[in-house]
């Protein structure tokens, strides 16, 4: 019994059809304690206001914006190296999800800059690598859709992902090495300077633990849907030839 | 591989105005943008650095497609890839003839359009250094997405929306190196940066660039 068993599309619907209602429900319970503790069971912050409560959203959207990305590199060395569809199938349908992710922390970070630093966007580092990570998320997509051949497809996206991670590391660095920004340092870290407040990292981290499993939930699904849009065209080929 | 470079270079001159559009398009550009911001001239050489910058690279976006299309198109890329050569060699090569054709004239030309912009005088220099240091870079890029999209019917677009994101760490070296430049400061971490950037790319993307074009020709 080896984890590449799941690597065949018929084991990987069974297993992910038994275990995508779990996460699924498990995301919208988890979803509905974290937001409701987040919003209305935590102090208002001094010089914050209520605008701080924005953070339950915009963390995690933009740690699984980034966690996609990488989700989908991993995916990507897996298809190149091995050769497993699903797997290629998996990167495919992260990239939409990771997409959102990205615009939902831009989104949230608008909304939570206009009252603390008096306005929606500034060309500060960790805003502008965001901004790079979303086109990045376009080109990736674009170059899906505009190929054919799907196993070319895969091959070509899989490359475009892995030099894009090297750039897009790239670009990270440079842009803090160009502009000191507002952006504040990490909210939740070892560094007892940096951390945000107990009160508010506790049900920040429930937050976090729901976006994760919303993202499974979503990566499962979109991935089942994948497999069958390719099984679909398979049964149509089969019936032309016929 | 010196003959390939020869008719690449060849078919880049003579074929049409590929080589001349590039150019006319930068100096557009640059020509352009006084229109849209207006005529003082300290507020031109205060953006001078960065519309040159953006403007050279665009310029070499254009061209970019040309660099494997007409071959994909009559079969020759074919040949190339099959022939005794290294592909990654052809790749390399071709990227070269992309760069002498236009990253080296645009670098060439952008000291005369830095006086239309009013550059100051210590700017020039710095100009034409970061721009030979990193046009190289934009060539190898493009390649890589020019290899990316050669088998496309709508290749160009998709092109330049691929290319561009990988742009970007050149992009803000160069600039960044060519403002402290003309402002007299110290501008030599930069343009470390950016030969850094443009020595990984040369020796490391023709090597994938070579992989996607086999992928392509599959």
């Amino acid at each position: 019994m080896s984890f590449w068993e799941y690597a065949n599309p018929k084991k990987f619907m069974q297993t992910s059809g038994i275990f995508l209602p779990w996460f699924a429900g498990l995301a919208i319970v988890v979803f509905v304690v974290g937001l409701v503790w987040g919003f209305f069971f935590t102090p208002e912050a001094e010089n914050f206001g209520t605008s701080v409560k924005i953070i339950f959203v915009h963390v995690p959207a933009a740690m699984i914006a980034i966690n996609a990305w990488l989700m989908m590199l991993v995916t990507s060395l897996v298809w190149l190296v091995r050769r497993h569809h699903v797997s290629a199938l998996a990167a495919k349908a992260a990239a939409p999800i990771g997409m959102t992710m990205t615009l939902i922390a831009l989104f949230t970070g608008a909304i939570w800059g206009q009252p603390m630093w008096g306005t929606y966007w500034a060309w500060d580092p960790r805003l502008t690598s965001f901004l790079v990570l979303f086109l990045f998320y376009l080109g990736y997509i674009a170059l899906w859709e505009a190929i054919d051949n799907p196993d070319t497809a895969a091959d070509l996206t899989s490359v475009l992902c892995l030099v894009g991670s090297v750039f897009a590391v790239l670009s990270r660095y440079a842009v803090n090495f160009w502009n000191q920004g507002l952006h504040q340092g990490a909210s939740l870290s070892m560094d007892k300077q940096e951390h945000v407040a107990d009160a508010y990292s506790n049900p920040l981290y429930v937050c976090i633990a729901a976006f994760i499993l919303l993202f499974i939930a979503l990566v499962l699904m979109r991935t089942r849907t994948e497999i069958r849009a390719r099984r679909l065209k398979a049964l149509q080929a089969r019936e032309r030839a016929a | 591989m010196i003959a390939i470079l020869i008719r690449d270079l060849r078919l880049g001159l003579r074929s049409g105005g590929g080589f001349g559009l590039g150019l006319a398009f930068f100096l557009i550009v640059v020509v352009l943008v006084p229109f849209g911001v207006g005529p003082q001239s300290a507020l031109l050489a205060k953006i001078a650095p960065g519309i040159l910058w953006v403007g050279a690279l665009l310029a070499c976006l254009l061209s970019l497609d040309r660099i494997f299309a007409l071959d994909f198109e009559d079969g020759s890329l074919d040949l190339l890839a099959t022939a005794p050569v290294p592909l990654e060699g052809v790749v390399a090569m071709k990227a070269l003839a992309h760069w002498l054709t236009t990253g080296l004239p645009l670098t060439i030309a952008a000291p005369f359009l830095g006086v239309l912009l009013n550059m100051p005088d210590q700017g020039f220099g710095w100009l034409v250094l970061t721009l030979a240091i990193g046009t190289p870079a934009l060539s190898f890029i493009g390649t890589f997405g020019a290899a990316l999209t050669v088998g496309l019917k709508r290749g160009g677009l998709l092109l330049s929306l691929l290319v561009l994101p990988l742009y970007v760490p050149t992009l803000i070296f160069g600039a960044e190196a060519l403002r402290r430049g003309a402002e007299g400061m110290a501008a030599n971490t930069p343009l470390l940066m950016l030969a850094g950037i443009t020595a990984g790319v040369v020796a490391l993307l023709p090597f994938v660039a070579a992989a996607t074009i086999r992928i392509n020709l599959r």
